[in-house]
């Protein structure tokens, strides 16, 4: 037996929230008495090298020419070799549009029960407990599981980062034995969207903008952005902001959009309507800046800044790169 | 060609917090139902492939019987036809449960696309077109954003995904879960909507469409509010914006969030 993570690649290396997805096994798994073992898909053992150093007992390199790109079909393949391989009763992915698609598919493959976006993980006699957020985050509910084999995939930054170990893990070589004709999907092109900024989804420092930048949109997106650039931060939107044009929809933070769970996030100009609430409401420390001090934004925040963005935004920036050296 | 889309009815997204626990226990949910604003986006494309591919559509909803309601809704916009599966006798059923049944009624529909928003706004599970393409067999891409082409028994799609777009093409029949960037949904008109109160919806059980009730491989528990964190605000003060800007730094510097 064991709990199996698949670690994610895409066009800049491992995916961060599947290595947290890591750090949360090891602690399962040791109170399973089961090792923890990370899958890698590829066409070489390049990435399954990157993730030696997370604390994996043994990382399962599924290496085929056919693997260079993500197809779904030959992930799920490769994956359910490694599933077998290990005995995996526990099976974990972090919860990213790949993330998700794998572990429903390869969960349906196994007979398993399937635990969608998952918060949070447990164990109680010996089984897997899955803490999920549902209802646009305003219930939570724990998800149990009747199956041999616990499909759960996890929301992004719901655990930290793991530390690395200064013992590698031993890397095992698997050959998944896939033909051209076991893959369905043809990948034709692949292009970069994120322009170098930092997603939303991993970021621990989020600046958004709202309706407050109306005066002036383009200026107002653009002392967000740059307080964002000092902070190594990701930009998000008010729905009102996206639904106005001033910015583009994947900036959205809120239940028609993303929800996020920084470190900190700075909310300037931004009501604070119960639809964003609920996508920003789990950040760890939140701070608000709206001149009307009875916007609902003041009643999730932390710090509160009655004033006007146009006004603190730039003397934020400024002071940061004074202090931040910047 | 024949497009299913999926629909499924859900709350109101501005009622959702006000949605108890116990309410989503009982299945007697208060808040207005209206049709998950997901799936709107896969009626509105399957509206314009019907346009651009001369395919017929037909909506499907499993839900109780006021889920008639998002299929009038579907044929109001333009959808072809509907149907809906009640799910009074499916109980205590998971993900894998609503999957098989929306499967098998793809199935009898003789669809050759399935269409479904990116997921509903009350499970949030997104992993329904996932399970209806693996029951049926059919290829899955999620998260499409756009529908390129359908030629040669294949269909090409972008998609999204984390900090990247992709370029895919499968073969057909397939399951496309549809992302928001992909259209604008039009507002059923007037006469649509007198259209979609006239037309007949008939309604079938998943017994009827030959789905044995598998046992759930998952259950839910201690459904419950998340705890609401005891919160007030610290006002930062000051005489200027820099002023006010220099406290809040030093705060956020001891706490190390910076």
């Amino acid at each position: 037996m064991s709990v199996l993570v698949w670690i994610e690649q895409n066009q800049s290396g491992l995916v961060a929230s599947s290595c947290e997805v890591l750090g949360k096994a090891r602690e399962i798994a040791g109170q399973l008495g089961v090792p923890v073992v990370a899958a890698v898909v590829g066409a070489d053992s390049t990435a399954a090298e990157a993730a030696r150093v997370y604390g994996a007992d043994r990382v399962l390199a599924l290496v085929s020419p056919l693997l260079a790109q993500y197809r779904l079909s030959g992930c799920v393949a490769a994956l359910r070799l490694a599933a077998e391989h290990a005995a995996a009763t526990v099976i974990l992915t972090a919860a990213t549009i790949r993330g998700r698609e794998v572990a429903a598919t390869l969960a349906h493959q196994l007979g398993a029960g399937y635990a969608p976006e998952a918060v949070d993980l447990g164990v109680e006699t010996g089984r897997l407990v899955a803490v999920r957020s549902i209802y646009s985050n305003n219930l939570l509910v724990d998800v149990t599981f009747t199956s041999a084999v616990q499909v759960a995939s996890i929301r992004p930054r719901s655990f930290p980062f793991p530390a690395t170990c200064s013992t590698a893990s031993p890397v095992v070589l698997l050959d998944p034995g896939l033909a051209e004709a076991d893959l369905r999907e043809q990948l034709l092109a692949t292009r970069n969207t994120d322009n170098g900024e930092v997603s939303l989804a991993d970021a621990a420092i989020i600046v958004s903008g709202g309706r407050g930048v109306a005066q002036n949109p383009s200026q107002g997106f653009a002392l967000v952005a740059e307080l964002a650039g000092v902070l190594g931060a990701a930009v998000g939107a008010s729905r009102a902001a996206v639904d106005a044009g001033y910015i583009p929809y994947k900036h959205q933070v809120g239940q028609t959009g993303r929800t996020v769970k920084p470190d900190l996030y700075i909310a300037a100009g931004i009501s604070g309507a119960i639809q964003h609430l609920a996508g920003m409401g789990g950040s760890k420390r939140i701070v608000a800046i709206n001149p009307d001090k009875a916007a609902p934004i003041f009643e999730k925040a932390h710090y509160g800044v009655a004033g006007d963005l146009f006004q603190v935004l730039p003397a934020l920036t400024a002071e940061l790169k004074k202090r931040l050296g910047r | 060609m024949k497009i299913a889309v999926l629909v499924k009815q859900t709350p109101d997204t501005a009622e959702l917090s006000r949605v108890a626990a116990e309410d989503v226990r009982s299945g007697q949910i208060k808040a207005p139902l209206v049709i998950n604003p997901w799936d709107e986006f896969a009626a509105e494309e399957a509206i314009l492939l019907g346009e651009r591919y001369s395919a017929t559509s037909v909506a499907i909803s499993l839900g109780l019987p006021s889920a008639v309601d998002v299929l009038k809704h579907a044929l109001a916009m333009g959808v072809g036809a509907a149907t809906l599966v009640d799910s009074r006798s499916l109980q205590g059923g998971d993900l894998w449960t609503t999957a098989s049944v929306l499967a098998a009624a793809v199935q009898a529909e003789g669809a050759d696309l399935v269409l479904t928003g990116r997921q509903s706004v009350d499970d949030n599970s997104g992993a329904v077109a996932a399970g209806v393409a693996a029951y049926l067999g059919w290829p899955l891409v999620s998260a499409v954003c756009q529908i390129v082409e359908i030629a040669d028994n294949q269909i090409t799609v972008e998609r999204l995904i984390e900090g990247a777009q992709e370029r895919i093409r499968v073969p057909l029949p397939a399951v496309l879960s549809v992302n928001k960037e992909i259209n604008e949904p039009r507002y059923p008109s007037f006469i649509g909507i007198r259209k979609a109160n006239k037309a007949s919806i008939p309604v079938v059980s998943a017994a009827s469409l030959g789905v044995a009730a598998e046992s759930a491989r998952t259950q839910w528990r201690n459904l419950r509010k998340p705890e609401e964190r005891p919160q007030s605000c610290h006002w930062i003060e000051g005489a200027s914006a820099a002023e006010q800007a220099a406290r809040l730094v030093d705060l956020l510097l001891a706490e190390k969030v910076i």
